[in-house]
């Protein structure tokens, strides 16, 4: 018996949710897309790339820019047997169509009693990091996880962009989809190499509300999300060089949110950090330590974040890349817990 | 486009069961809200918008409709469903924070739902607009049948969404009719003061659609026009936009003291109620005696105290089934 070996295929998020996308509109006729700029031009972070040619101004549809209107329209035809997938071209651009997202698409199903389902994906750019200034840079993470009634996830590699997009297109509830532009793939926003992975040609979903452990350890947990997880990654290798082990977990998901995840990582190891481009105060980090305190887990140290700022984000690089989460300051995070325990 | 006597006749009896409705809600509402009004107290608290005086844009829009046309309604709701064939039991149950309500008491009265009919409401002023065009473009695009409506008040059309949804519609030839009700204050503050142009119906010329303006609360008229604009979605011209001048024979919502009103508004808006003024044109036209006038009555009268029985009846359901269907 000869053994083949699956050919590697490297993906950038970008393709492999534009695949993703095409799969399931290949095999589901209800599947559509509506944004601005998602049809000839592929989508201004490549998500949509292709999919224009192949299915047509019909089920790839370009809107004019006006979110209230095509967000509430996806609404109305995802409560008619329709699965609209749109895109909100920057999260920061969530003030305009708020009541369309928050008080239409996430209250429906409730108010219904479950009757009346809506099962769109509003899929949405996230992060900085390239000087796009603050209305352009959010993460807001925290703003849409806070609010019951839809799921909120956000992949931090190419796999799990293809099998969780695929999970939230077949969800029959209402997700909000989160990419970070800088492990998009797009040259032009700073390329995160470790996003670009191995994504295998058929379909596969990828559940949503289930973590990852993305890299195993010992010592200390470093909890994150899409860029939070590769800053995790980098400063663990770092660790290594000290000695400490470091396990990184991917949540992947805000809402479903696997607190078992967690509290098995930090039962294990002790100490937690947990990383987030996402505001500091009222946000997920806050979320995950307070998920460790409620369960009571003994700890060796008192858990850190590393958050963004309480402050809008700066335009000029010198104070945005000082504001931004980091390696540096995941390793002062684990220095500062260390010092805690002497 | 002229009604039947049969159109008319059902026009006249869904005017008469809202009206009936209405009346019955507004007095159970009191309940346990004397001396001192108190929103929380009573089988129905919380706000409540009636729709006195309304009945007309109800009546003369869903005469064109079926079961499988989608209607958005508004915070002020109860004529429009009762149009519609919203189930008037499980609605009222609703109204009442029953588990045997339409959502099993999640929703309440500005959020009712009825899937079989195709019927939702919002209590967002103007978000009625982009989710009708979503449904109209889910049939368009399904090549399945069916117009969506979304009423709005006309406080609305200032609204962002109202201009995003009108050119939407219009760029995609929706299968979409915009009906705003006018009822002439957005709470106290009046049309005309709130308002650039005099009639909303202007404002569909900026997005290449028809915009119809009806100057009476006339139901014969709004059935016409409405029958046209129908037919114009359901034949794929595309959207179309009606405003209708109508009259707001309560308050904002009930305990308004409506200091706001001019003096002889009311007054005046009672003189010109839609209801006796359709059963002298039924009188008029098709020898409507009183005899079958009576029996049209105690049989809305009936059908609205059995709904009333059934939700007063029925058990408020278990607190923590709060926490289902968040989900599917």
């Amino acid at each position: 018996m000869t053994q083949v070996k699956a050919k590697e295929r490297k993906l950038t998020i970008a393709r492999a949710m534009a695949e993703s996308i095409a799969m399931e509109m290949r095999e589901d006729e209800t599947v559509f897309l509506m944004g601005e700029d998602i049809g000839e031009l592929g989508g201004v972070f490549g998500n949509t790339r292709g999919l224009y040619k192949e299915f047509g101004p019909d089920r790839v549809k370009d809107t004019p820019i006006s979110e209230t209107a095509f967000i509430g329209a996806a609404v109305g035809a995802a409560s008619d047997g329709m699965k609209p997938v749109v895109e909100l071209m920057f999260v920061d651009f969530f003030g305009v169509c708020f009541d369309a997202i928050y008080n239409m698409m996430a209250k429906n199903t409730y108010f219904s009693g479950g009757e009346v389902n809506v099962p769109m994906v509003l899929m949405t750019s996230t992060g900085g990091g390239y000087s796009d200034g603050g209305q352009h840079s959010q993460c807001l993470h925290a703003t849409f996880a806070h609010l019951p009634g839809m799921k909120v996830v956000a992949p931090s590699n190419a796999y799990d962009a293809k099998g969780m997009m695929t999970a939230a297109i077949r969800d029959p509830n209402p997700v909000i989809f989160m990419f970070h532009k800088a492990l998009q793939g797009m040259g032009w926003l700073g390329t995160e190499k470790e996003a670009i992975v191995d994504v295998p040609e058929q379909t596969f979903e990828v559940p949503l509300g289930v973590a990852a452990v993305t890299r195993e350890g010992t010592d200390v947990t470093i909890v994150g999300i899409t860029s939070g997880v590769h800053h995790g990654l980098k400063a663990a290798r770092e660790l290594e060089q000290e000695g400490v082990s470091a396990e990184v977990l991917d949540l992947r998901s805000l809402v479903p949110l696997d607190r078992e995840a967690v509290l098995k990582s930090v039962k294990k190891t002790g100490r937690l950090i947990v990383v987030d481009e996402d505001y500091h105060s009222y946000g997920m980090t806050a979320e995950i330590i307070a998920t460790v305190a409620e369960a009571g887990i003994p700890m060796k140290a008192p858990p850190q974040r590393v958050a963004y700022p309480d402050i809008p984000i700066p335009f000029t690089p010198p104070m945005e890349q000082w504001a931004l989460p980091s390696v540096e300051k995941i390793i002062q995070a684990f220095e500062k817990m260390k010092e805690a325990e002497v | 486009m002229t009604p039947t006597q049969e159109q008319e006749i059902w026009m006249y009896q869904h005017m008469v069961i809202s009206r009936f409705f209405e009346e019955s809600i507004e007095k159970i509402y009191m309940e346990g809200k004397t001396p001192a009004f108190n929103m929380a107290k009573g089988p129905i608290p919380g706000e409540m918008h009636l729709s006195n005086g309304q009945e007309p844009c109800a009546v003369g829009v869903c005469a064109h409709l079926n079961k499988d046309d989608i209607v958005v309604s508004t915070h002020r709701p109860h004529h429009v469903a009762i149009a519609k064939g919203v189930d008037l039991m499980r609605m009222t149950a609703e109204i009442f924070g029953k588990k045997t309500g339409l959502s099993g008491g999640r929703g309440g009265h500005m959020h009712i739902f009825d899937a079989n009919v195709n019927f939702s409401c919002s209590g967002i002023i103007g978000e009625s607009v982009g989710v009708a065009a979503g449904a109209a473009l889910s049939r368009k695009m399904q090549g399945k049948p069916g117009v969506a409506v979304a009423y709005l008040g006309e406080g609305a059309a200032n609204q962002g969404a109202f201009h995003e949804a009108l050119n939407l519609a219009s760029v995609w030839k929706l299968p979409v009719v915009f009906v705003i009700e006018d009822n002439a204050w957005g709470i106290s503050v009046s049309k005309q003061a709130s308002t650039a142009v005099k009639h909303n119906s202007d404002r569909a010329a900026a997005y290449s659609m028809p915009g119809i303006h009806i100057s009476d609360n006339d139901p014969i008229q709004i059935f016409e026009k409405a029958g046209e604009a129908i037919n114009r979605a359901r034949n794929g011209e595309g959207p179309t936009l009606i405003e209708i001048e109508t009259s707001r024979l309560a308050g904002h919502f009930m305990g308004d003291a409506e200091a706001y009103r001019p003096a002889g508004e009311k007054e005046h808006l009672v003189e010109i109620d839609p209801i006796p003024a359709f059963k002298r044109r039924l009188q008029k036209l098709y020898q409507w005696t009183e005899q079958r006038d009576e029996s049209l009555r105690k049989q809305a009268r009936e059908t609205v105290e059995a709904a009333i029985k059934y939700a007063r009846d029925s058990d408020y359901p278990a607190p923590e089934e709060a926490l289902e269907k968040v989900f599917v």
